[in-house]
Protein backbone atom coordinates (compact mmCIF):
# COMPACT_ATOMS: atom_id res chain seq x y z
CA UNK A 1 0.00 0.00 0.00
CA UNK A 2 1.63 3.54 -0.97
CA UNK A 3 1.80 6.06 1.31
CA UNK A 4 -0.29 8.49 0.06
CA UNK A 5 -3.17 5.96 0.35
CA UNK A 6 -2.33 5.34 4.15
CA UNK A 7 -2.71 8.70 4.97
CA UNK A 8 -5.88 9.36 2.93
CA UNK A 9 -7.07 6.01 4.64
CA UNK A 10 -6.21 7.41 8.25
CA UNK A 11 -7.71 10.42 7.39
CA UNK A 12 -10.66 9.52 6.53
CA UNK A 13 -11.26 6.58 9.15
CA UNK A 14 -10.20 9.93 11.80
CA UNK A 15 -13.20 11.54 10.34
CA UNK A 16 -15.29 8.33 10.01
CA UNK A 17 -14.96 7.85 13.64
CA UNK A 18 -14.91 11.23 14.71
CA UNK A 19 -18.45 12.29 12.78
CA UNK A 20 -20.05 9.04 13.07
CA UNK A 21 -23.24 10.48 14.55
CA UNK A 22 -23.28 12.67 11.90
CA UNK A 23 -22.62 10.68 8.58
CA UNK A 24 -25.08 8.23 9.73
CA UNK A 25 -27.97 11.26 9.66
CA UNK A 26 -26.82 12.52 6.84
CA UNK A 27 -27.31 9.15 4.96
CA UNK A 28 -30.57 8.65 6.17
CA UNK A 29 -31.18 12.05 5.36
CA UNK A 30 -29.71 11.29 1.73
CA UNK A 31 -31.72 8.66 1.59
CA UNK A 32 -35.18 9.55 2.64
CA UNK A 33 -34.49 12.20 0.10
CA UNK A 34 -35.10 9.80 -2.55
CA UNK A 35 -38.33 8.27 -3.39
CA UNK A 36 -38.96 4.88 -1.71
CA UNK A 37 -35.35 4.52 -0.68
CA UNK A 38 -35.69 0.95 1.16
CA UNK A 39 -38.86 -0.22 0.17
CA UNK A 40 -41.08 -0.39 3.40
CA UNK A 41 -37.85 1.08 5.59
CA UNK A 42 -38.68 3.49 8.27
CA UNK A 43 -36.10 5.97 9.54
CA UNK A 44 -35.25 4.32 12.84
CA UNK A 45 -34.30 1.12 10.81
CA UNK A 46 -32.83 3.21 8.17
CA UNK A 47 -30.54 4.66 11.31
CA UNK A 48 -30.07 0.97 12.27
CA UNK A 49 -28.44 -0.27 9.43
CA UNK A 50 -26.66 3.39 8.78
CA UNK A 51 -24.79 2.79 11.96
CA UNK A 52 -24.12 -0.93 11.32
CA UNK A 53 -22.46 0.10 8.17
CA UNK A 54 -20.45 2.87 9.26
CA UNK A 55 -19.08 0.85 12.24
CA UNK A 56 -18.44 -2.14 9.28
CA UNK A 57 -16.94 0.01 7.49
CA UNK A 58 -14.60 1.50 10.24
CA UNK A 59 -13.35 -1.97 10.96
CA UNK A 60 -12.80 -2.67 7.25
CA UNK A 61 -10.57 0.53 6.94
CA UNK A 62 -8.99 -0.20 9.92
CA UNK A 63 -7.88 -3.43 8.85
CA UNK A 64 -4.68 -3.56 6.30
CA UNK A 65 -6.76 -5.35 3.15
CA UNK A 66 -6.18 -2.59 0.37
CA UNK A 67 -9.36 -0.75 -0.49
CA UNK A 68 -10.16 -1.90 -3.81
CA UNK A 69 -10.72 -5.61 -2.19
CA UNK A 70 -11.99 -4.90 1.09
CA UNK A 71 -15.55 -5.14 0.68
CA UNK A 72 -15.23 -8.38 -0.96
CA UNK A 73 -12.72 -10.21 1.21
CA UNK A 74 -13.92 -8.29 4.87
CA UNK A 75 -16.19 -10.59 5.85
CA UNK A 76 -18.20 -8.55 8.58
CA UNK A 77 -18.47 -5.58 5.94
CA UNK A 78 -19.60 -7.88 3.12
CA UNK A 79 -21.82 -9.91 5.35
CA UNK A 80 -23.31 -5.91 6.40
CA UNK A 81 -24.03 -4.75 2.75
CA UNK A 82 -25.03 -8.08 1.73
CA UNK A 83 -28.06 -8.04 4.64
CA UNK A 84 -29.19 -4.51 3.85
CA UNK A 85 -29.75 -5.78 0.49
CA UNK A 86 -31.33 -8.65 1.21
CA UNK A 87 -33.79 -6.76 4.01
CA UNK A 88 -34.35 -4.24 1.03
CA UNK A 89 -35.13 -6.65 -1.52
CA UNK A 90 -37.94 -8.08 0.99
CA UNK A 91 -39.30 -5.07 1.62
CA UNK A 92 -39.66 -4.06 -2.05
CA UNK A 93 -37.26 -1.84 -2.78
CA UNK A 94 -36.08 -1.70 -6.70
CA UNK A 95 -32.36 -2.49 -7.14
CA UNK A 96 -31.53 0.65 -8.57
CA UNK A 97 -32.87 2.39 -5.02
CA UNK A 98 -30.79 -0.43 -3.08
CA UNK A 99 -27.74 0.26 -5.03
CA UNK A 100 -27.98 4.90 -4.84
CA UNK A 101 -28.85 4.12 -1.39
CA UNK A 102 -25.49 2.18 -0.82
CA UNK A 103 -23.56 4.92 -3.43
CA UNK A 104 -25.08 8.01 -1.50
CA UNK A 105 -23.36 7.01 1.44
CA UNK A 106 -20.33 8.76 -0.62
CA UNK A 107 -21.67 12.24 -0.51
CA UNK A 108 -22.40 11.78 3.09
CA UNK A 109 -18.34 10.40 3.84
CA UNK A 110 -17.30 12.97 1.69
CA UNK A 111 -18.65 15.71 3.51
CA UNK A 112 -17.40 14.78 7.06
CA UNK A 113 -13.77 14.55 5.29
CA UNK A 114 -14.15 17.92 4.10
CA UNK A 115 -14.12 19.44 7.77
CA UNK A 116 -11.08 18.00 8.76
CA UNK A 117 -8.91 18.99 5.93
CA UNK A 118 -9.08 22.05 3.29
CA UNK A 119 -6.17 20.32 0.79
CA UNK A 120 -7.15 19.64 -2.76
CA UNK A 121 -5.30 17.11 -3.62
CA UNK A 122 -5.99 15.39 -0.25
CA UNK A 123 -9.73 15.37 -0.76
CA UNK A 124 -9.24 14.27 -4.43
CA UNK A 125 -7.55 11.58 -3.25
CA UNK A 126 -10.24 10.80 -0.26
CA UNK A 127 -12.99 10.52 -2.75
CA UNK A 128 -10.94 8.70 -5.21
CA UNK A 129 -10.92 6.18 -2.11
CA UNK A 130 -14.83 6.58 -1.32
CA UNK A 131 -15.13 5.94 -5.02
CA UNK A 132 -13.66 2.79 -4.39
CA UNK A 133 -14.90 1.73 -1.55
CA UNK A 134 -18.50 2.07 -2.30
CA UNK A 135 -18.90 1.57 -5.61
CA UNK A 136 -17.57 -2.12 -4.58
CA UNK A 137 -20.13 -1.78 -1.99
CA UNK A 138 -22.68 -0.69 -4.53
CA UNK A 139 -22.19 -3.68 -7.24
CA UNK A 140 -22.09 -5.96 -4.36
CA UNK A 141 -25.58 -4.68 -2.89
CA UNK A 142 -26.72 -4.83 -7.04
CA UNK A 143 -25.48 -8.57 -7.15
CA UNK A 144 -27.12 -9.63 -4.02
CA UNK A 145 -30.33 -8.48 -5.18
CA UNK A 146 -30.31 -10.37 -8.32
CA UNK A 147 -29.42 -13.42 -6.54
CA UNK A 148 -32.01 -12.90 -4.18
CA UNK A 149 -34.32 -12.74 -7.32
CA UNK A 150 -32.96 -15.57 -8.94
CA UNK A 151 -32.91 -18.24 -6.45
CA UNK A 152 -37.03 -17.20 -5.92
CA UNK A 153 -37.34 -17.87 -9.80
CA UNK A 154 -35.52 -21.02 -9.51
CA UNK A 155 -37.70 -22.29 -6.68
CA UNK A 156 -40.91 -20.98 -8.43
CA UNK A 157 -40.29 -22.58 -11.82
CA UNK A 158 -39.75 -26.06 -9.82
CA UNK A 159 -42.97 -25.78 -8.06
CA UNK A 160 -44.65 -24.83 -11.08
CA UNK A 161 -43.35 -28.14 -12.93
CA UNK A 162 -44.41 -30.51 -9.43
CA UNK A 163 -47.71 -28.57 -9.68
CA UNK A 164 -48.10 -28.19 -13.39
CA UNK A 165 -48.43 -32.22 -13.75
CA UNK A 166 -51.24 -33.82 -11.35
CA UNK A 167 -52.00 -37.50 -11.85
CA UNK A 168 -55.75 -37.51 -11.58
CA UNK A 169 -57.96 -41.07 -11.21
CA UNK A 170 -61.05 -40.22 -13.85
CA UNK A 171 -62.28 -43.64 -13.29
CA UNK A 172 -61.49 -47.46 -12.03
CA UNK A 173 -58.14 -48.25 -13.20
CA UNK A 174 -58.19 -45.19 -15.49
CA UNK A 175 -55.81 -42.57 -14.87
CA UNK A 176 -55.17 -39.04 -16.23
CA UNK A 177 -52.58 -36.23 -16.83
CA UNK A 178 -53.26 -33.15 -17.97
CA UNK A 179 -50.19 -31.16 -19.92
CA UNK A 180 -50.39 -27.66 -20.05
CA UNK A 181 -47.84 -25.61 -21.71
CA UNK A 182 -44.54 -26.65 -23.18
CA UNK A 183 -43.08 -30.65 -22.82
CA UNK A 184 -39.57 -30.25 -22.70
CA UNK A 185 -36.91 -32.79 -21.35
CA UNK A 186 -37.02 -31.95 -17.96
CA UNK A 187 -41.08 -31.74 -17.80
CA UNK A 188 -41.14 -35.44 -19.97
CA UNK A 189 -39.13 -36.88 -16.82
CA UNK A 190 -41.33 -35.48 -14.12
CA UNK A 191 -44.56 -36.37 -16.01
CA UNK A 192 -43.34 -40.14 -16.71
CA UNK A 193 -41.98 -40.38 -12.91
CA UNK A 194 -45.36 -38.71 -11.29
CA UNK A 195 -47.39 -41.47 -14.00
CA UNK A 196 -45.51 -44.32 -13.55
CA UNK A 197 -45.35 -44.02 -9.85
CA UNK A 198 -49.45 -43.59 -9.86
CA UNK A 199 -50.02 -46.44 -12.16
CA UNK A 200 -48.42 -48.79 -9.53
CA UNK A 201 -49.91 -46.89 -6.65
CA UNK A 202 -53.49 -47.53 -8.00
CA UNK A 203 -53.14 -50.78 -9.82
CA UNK A 204 -54.50 -48.95 -13.10
CA UNK A 205 -54.89 -50.48 -16.25
CA UNK A 206 -55.10 -47.45 -18.54
CA UNK A 207 -53.63 -44.12 -18.51
CA UNK A 208 -54.80 -41.00 -20.22
CA UNK A 209 -52.41 -37.92 -21.25
CA UNK A 210 -54.22 -34.85 -22.30
CA UNK A 211 -52.19 -32.57 -24.45
CA UNK A 212 -54.91 -29.76 -25.01
CA UNK A 213 -53.10 -27.12 -23.24
CA UNK A 214 -49.68 -27.97 -25.43
CA UNK A 215 -49.46 -25.30 -27.86
CA UNK A 216 -47.11 -26.96 -30.38
CA UNK A 217 -46.26 -31.13 -30.73
CA UNK A 218 -42.69 -30.68 -32.90
CA UNK A 219 -40.50 -34.05 -33.15
CA UNK A 220 -38.91 -33.35 -29.66
CA UNK A 221 -42.33 -33.30 -28.45
CA UNK A 222 -44.02 -36.21 -30.19
CA UNK A 223 -40.90 -38.41 -28.75
CA UNK A 224 -40.96 -37.06 -25.72
CA UNK A 225 -44.72 -39.30 -25.65
CA UNK A 226 -43.70 -41.64 -27.14
CA UNK A 227 -41.28 -42.32 -24.69
CA UNK A 228 -43.46 -41.91 -22.27
CA UNK A 229 -46.16 -44.57 -23.67
CA UNK A 230 -43.47 -47.30 -24.17
CA UNK A 231 -42.37 -46.85 -20.18
CA UNK A 232 -46.57 -47.09 -19.66
CA UNK A 233 -46.92 -49.98 -21.78
CA UNK A 234 -43.62 -51.63 -20.09
CA UNK A 235 -45.46 -51.35 -16.60
CA UNK A 236 -48.18 -53.57 -18.33
CA UNK A 237 -50.50 -51.02 -18.62
CA UNK A 238 -52.49 -49.27 -21.84
CA UNK A 239 -51.75 -45.61 -22.59
CA UNK A 240 -54.31 -43.24 -25.02
CA UNK A 241 -53.52 -39.75 -25.71
CA UNK A 242 -56.45 -37.28 -25.89
CA UNK A 243 -56.60 -33.46 -26.93
CA UNK A 244 -55.33 -33.68 -30.17
CA UNK A 245 -56.82 -30.54 -31.83
CA UNK A 246 -56.88 -30.23 -35.56
CA UNK A 247 -54.03 -27.87 -35.81
CA UNK A 248 -52.02 -29.90 -33.81
CA UNK A 249 -53.07 -33.14 -36.21
CA UNK A 250 -52.46 -31.28 -39.47
CA UNK A 251 -49.22 -30.77 -38.15
CA UNK A 252 -48.00 -33.73 -36.82
CA UNK A 253 -49.00 -36.05 -40.25
CA UNK A 254 -46.93 -32.84 -42.18
CA UNK A 255 -43.95 -33.39 -40.14
CA UNK A 256 -44.30 -36.76 -40.95
CA UNK A 257 -44.42 -38.16 -37.11
CA UNK A 258 -45.97 -41.66 -37.12
CA UNK A 259 -48.20 -41.95 -34.38
CA UNK A 260 -50.42 -45.01 -35.56
CA UNK A 261 -49.07 -47.51 -32.68
CA UNK A 262 -50.23 -45.20 -30.11
CA UNK A 263 -54.33 -45.23 -29.26
CA UNK A 264 -54.97 -41.22 -29.81
CA UNK A 265 -58.62 -39.12 -29.36
CA UNK A 266 -59.45 -35.59 -30.06
CA UNK A 267 -60.77 -35.22 -26.70
CA UNK A 268 -60.81 -36.24 -23.21
CA UNK A 269 -64.44 -37.64 -23.40
CA UNK A 270 -63.50 -39.87 -25.97
CA UNK A 271 -60.34 -40.77 -24.40
CA UNK A 272 -62.13 -41.90 -21.09
CA UNK A 273 -64.71 -43.72 -23.05
CA UNK A 274 -61.57 -45.66 -25.37
CA UNK A 275 -60.03 -46.45 -21.76
CA UNK A 276 -63.12 -47.98 -20.19
CA UNK A 277 -63.43 -49.76 -22.97
CA UNK A 278 -60.07 -51.33 -22.76
CA UNK A 279 -60.62 -51.68 -18.69
CA UNK A 280 -63.33 -53.69 -19.60
CA UNK A 281 -62.11 -56.06 -21.91
CA UNK A 282 -58.98 -56.88 -19.51
CA UNK A 283 -60.98 -57.81 -16.75
CA UNK A 284 -63.76 -59.03 -18.99
CA UNK A 285 -64.42 -62.26 -17.32
CA UNK A 286 -62.53 -65.35 -17.29
CA UNK A 287 -64.99 -67.81 -17.73
CA UNK A 288 -63.90 -70.38 -15.22
CA UNK A 289 -62.59 -67.69 -12.87
CA UNK A 290 -63.98 -68.61 -9.69
CA UNK A 291 -67.33 -66.37 -8.43
CA UNK A 292 -66.28 -63.70 -5.89
CA UNK A 293 -68.52 -63.27 -2.63
CA UNK B 1 -46.98 2.33 -29.86
CA UNK B 2 -44.86 3.02 -32.89
CA UNK B 3 -43.01 0.61 -34.51
CA UNK B 4 -39.20 0.84 -32.75
CA UNK B 5 -41.12 0.61 -29.32
CA UNK B 6 -43.00 -2.13 -30.04
CA UNK B 7 -39.59 -4.09 -31.19
CA UNK B 8 -37.29 -3.02 -27.89
CA UNK B 9 -40.19 -3.92 -25.72
CA UNK B 10 -41.04 -7.47 -27.58
CA UNK B 11 -38.95 -9.81 -25.20
CA UNK B 12 -35.49 -10.60 -23.37
CA UNK B 13 -34.43 -12.13 -26.80
CA UNK B 14 -34.99 -9.34 -29.31
CA UNK B 15 -32.41 -7.29 -30.31
CA UNK B 16 -32.11 -4.26 -32.75
CA UNK B 17 -33.79 -5.08 -36.26
CA UNK B 18 -32.02 -5.29 -39.45
CA UNK B 19 -35.22 -4.43 -41.43
CA UNK B 20 -38.42 -2.86 -40.42
CA UNK B 21 -40.19 -5.59 -39.32
CA UNK B 22 -37.84 -8.07 -37.96
CA UNK B 23 -36.60 -9.21 -34.26
CA UNK B 24 -33.79 -11.33 -33.85
CA UNK B 25 -33.86 -13.97 -30.65
CA UNK B 26 -30.65 -15.70 -29.35
CA UNK B 27 -30.59 -19.87 -28.56
CA UNK B 28 -28.23 -20.25 -26.30
CA UNK B 29 -30.25 -22.65 -23.34
CA UNK B 30 -33.35 -25.13 -24.02
CA UNK B 31 -35.62 -22.57 -22.03
CA UNK B 32 -34.87 -19.65 -25.53
CA UNK B 33 -37.14 -22.16 -27.06
CA UNK B 34 -39.78 -21.37 -25.43
CA UNK B 35 -38.98 -17.69 -25.80
CA UNK B 36 -39.01 -18.06 -29.54
CA UNK B 37 -41.93 -20.47 -30.14
CA UNK B 38 -44.04 -17.51 -28.24
CA UNK B 39 -42.05 -14.82 -29.76
CA UNK B 40 -42.95 -16.75 -33.35
CA UNK B 41 -46.60 -17.15 -32.56
CA UNK B 42 -47.19 -13.61 -31.79
CA UNK B 43 -45.60 -12.81 -34.88
CA UNK B 44 -47.78 -15.24 -37.03
CA UNK B 45 -50.74 -13.72 -35.01
CA UNK B 46 -49.79 -10.21 -35.93
CA UNK B 47 -49.34 -11.24 -39.83
CA UNK B 48 -52.74 -12.42 -39.51
CA UNK B 49 -52.12 -15.85 -39.91
CA UNK B 50 -55.02 -19.03 -38.83
CA UNK B 51 -54.89 -20.62 -36.23
CA UNK B 52 -53.35 -24.04 -38.42
CA UNK B 53 -50.30 -21.47 -40.20
CA UNK B 54 -49.56 -20.39 -36.70
CA UNK B 55 -49.50 -23.86 -35.37
CA UNK B 56 -47.10 -24.97 -38.74
CA UNK B 57 -44.94 -21.81 -38.32
CA UNK B 58 -44.15 -22.04 -34.94
CA UNK B 59 -43.49 -25.85 -34.88
CA UNK B 60 -41.29 -25.26 -37.85
CA UNK B 61 -39.35 -22.78 -35.76
CA UNK B 62 -39.12 -25.06 -32.77
CA UNK B 63 -37.58 -27.44 -34.99
CA UNK B 64 -35.26 -25.26 -36.50
CA UNK B 65 -34.20 -23.60 -33.28
CA UNK B 66 -33.78 -27.32 -31.72
CA UNK B 67 -31.86 -28.11 -34.49
CA UNK B 68 -29.12 -24.86 -34.16
CA UNK B 69 -29.40 -25.68 -30.03
CA UNK B 70 -28.84 -29.52 -30.52
CA UNK B 71 -26.29 -29.63 -33.54
CA UNK B 72 -25.00 -25.93 -34.32
CA UNK B 73 -24.13 -25.30 -30.39
CA UNK B 74 -26.33 -22.30 -30.76
CA UNK B 75 -27.34 -19.67 -32.78
CA UNK B 76 -29.66 -17.08 -33.84
CA UNK B 77 -33.47 -17.01 -35.35
CA UNK B 78 -34.15 -13.99 -37.63
CA UNK B 79 -38.14 -13.64 -37.87
CA UNK B 80 -39.54 -10.88 -40.33
CA UNK B 81 -42.42 -10.08 -42.35
CA UNK B 82 -42.41 -10.18 -45.78
CA UNK B 83 -44.26 -8.65 -48.68
CA UNK B 84 -44.54 -10.02 -52.20
CA UNK B 85 -47.19 -7.82 -53.91
CA UNK B 86 -50.13 -8.21 -52.28
CA UNK B 87 -49.60 -11.10 -49.81
CA UNK B 88 -47.23 -11.25 -46.95
CA UNK B 89 -45.50 -14.44 -45.26
CA UNK B 90 -43.36 -14.64 -42.55
CA UNK B 91 -39.77 -15.67 -42.78
CA UNK B 92 -37.77 -17.51 -40.42
CA UNK B 93 -33.69 -16.63 -40.73
CA UNK B 94 -32.26 -19.64 -38.42
CA UNK B 95 -28.28 -19.67 -38.02
CA UNK B 96 -25.70 -20.65 -36.23
CA UNK B 97 -22.09 -21.77 -36.23
CA UNK B 98 -21.71 -25.12 -35.90
CA UNK B 99 -20.11 -28.08 -37.65
CA UNK B 100 -22.37 -27.60 -40.63
CA UNK B 101 -24.28 -30.79 -42.11
CA UNK B 102 -21.87 -32.64 -44.03
CA UNK B 103 -24.78 -34.49 -46.11
CA UNK B 104 -27.58 -32.44 -46.65
CA UNK B 105 -29.85 -35.06 -48.57
CA UNK B 106 -29.66 -37.51 -46.00
CA UNK B 107 -30.42 -34.58 -43.36
CA UNK B 108 -33.75 -33.71 -45.27
CA UNK B 109 -34.53 -37.73 -45.43
CA UNK B 110 -37.04 -38.51 -42.99
CA UNK B 111 -35.53 -40.95 -40.36
CA UNK B 112 -31.91 -39.57 -40.72
CA UNK B 113 -30.72 -38.57 -37.43
CA UNK B 114 -27.13 -38.13 -36.09
CA UNK B 115 -28.18 -37.47 -32.63
CA UNK B 116 -31.04 -39.38 -30.52
CA UNK B 117 -34.24 -37.45 -32.60
CA UNK B 118 -37.07 -38.85 -34.75
CA UNK B 119 -34.96 -37.55 -37.57
CA UNK B 120 -37.80 -35.76 -38.77
CA UNK B 121 -37.03 -32.08 -38.02
CA UNK B 122 -35.84 -30.73 -41.11
CA UNK B 123 -37.74 -32.79 -43.70
CA UNK B 124 -40.88 -31.63 -41.41
CA UNK B 125 -40.11 -27.98 -40.75
CA UNK B 126 -39.77 -28.00 -45.16
CA UNK B 127 -43.01 -29.16 -45.51
CA UNK B 128 -44.61 -26.95 -42.85
CA UNK B 129 -43.50 -24.12 -44.99
CA UNK B 130 -43.86 -22.92 -48.36
CA UNK B 131 -40.34 -22.13 -49.25
CA UNK B 132 -37.34 -23.40 -47.55
CA UNK B 133 -33.35 -23.29 -48.60
CA UNK B 134 -30.53 -24.47 -46.12
CA UNK B 135 -27.11 -23.09 -46.67
CA UNK B 136 -24.18 -25.15 -44.99
CA UNK B 137 -20.93 -26.16 -45.55
CA UNK B 138 -18.79 -28.66 -43.13
CA UNK B 139 -17.10 -26.39 -40.85
CA UNK B 140 -18.68 -23.57 -41.77
CA UNK B 141 -22.47 -23.54 -39.91
CA UNK B 142 -25.76 -23.56 -41.19
CA UNK B 143 -28.37 -21.04 -42.57
CA UNK B 144 -32.16 -21.86 -42.72
CA UNK B 145 -34.26 -19.45 -44.60
CA UNK B 146 -38.23 -20.37 -44.43
CA UNK B 147 -41.01 -18.43 -45.64
CA UNK B 148 -44.42 -19.33 -45.29
CA UNK B 149 -46.94 -17.11 -47.12
CA UNK B 150 -50.66 -16.12 -45.68
CA UNK B 151 -53.65 -17.19 -47.90
CA UNK B 152 -52.03 -19.76 -50.65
Amino acid sequence: MSTSETTVRERLLDALREREQEIADRWVRLQLEQSNPGGDLGEHELREEADLLIAALGAGLASDVPVQRLVASQHELRRTVIELSLRRARAGATPTATSLAVLSLKEALLEAVQHTTRDASELFRAAVLVNRLLDAAGALSFETYVEGREEIIQRQSRQLMELSTPVVRLWHDVLAVPLIGTLDTARTQVVMENLLQAIQDNEAKVAIIDITGVPAVDTAVAQHLMHTVNAVRLMGADCVISGIRPPIAQTIAQLGIDLSTILTRSTLADALAAAVRLTDQSSAPTPYAPAGP
Amino acid sequence: MSLYDEQLTRGAGARGSEAPGASTYEVVTEEDLLTIRHAVRSATVEAGFGLVDQTRIVTAASELARNAYIHGGGGSLTVELVRDGARTGLRLTMRDEGPGIPDLEAALTDGYTTGAGLGHGLGGARRLMHEFAVDSDAGEGTTVVATRWNGR
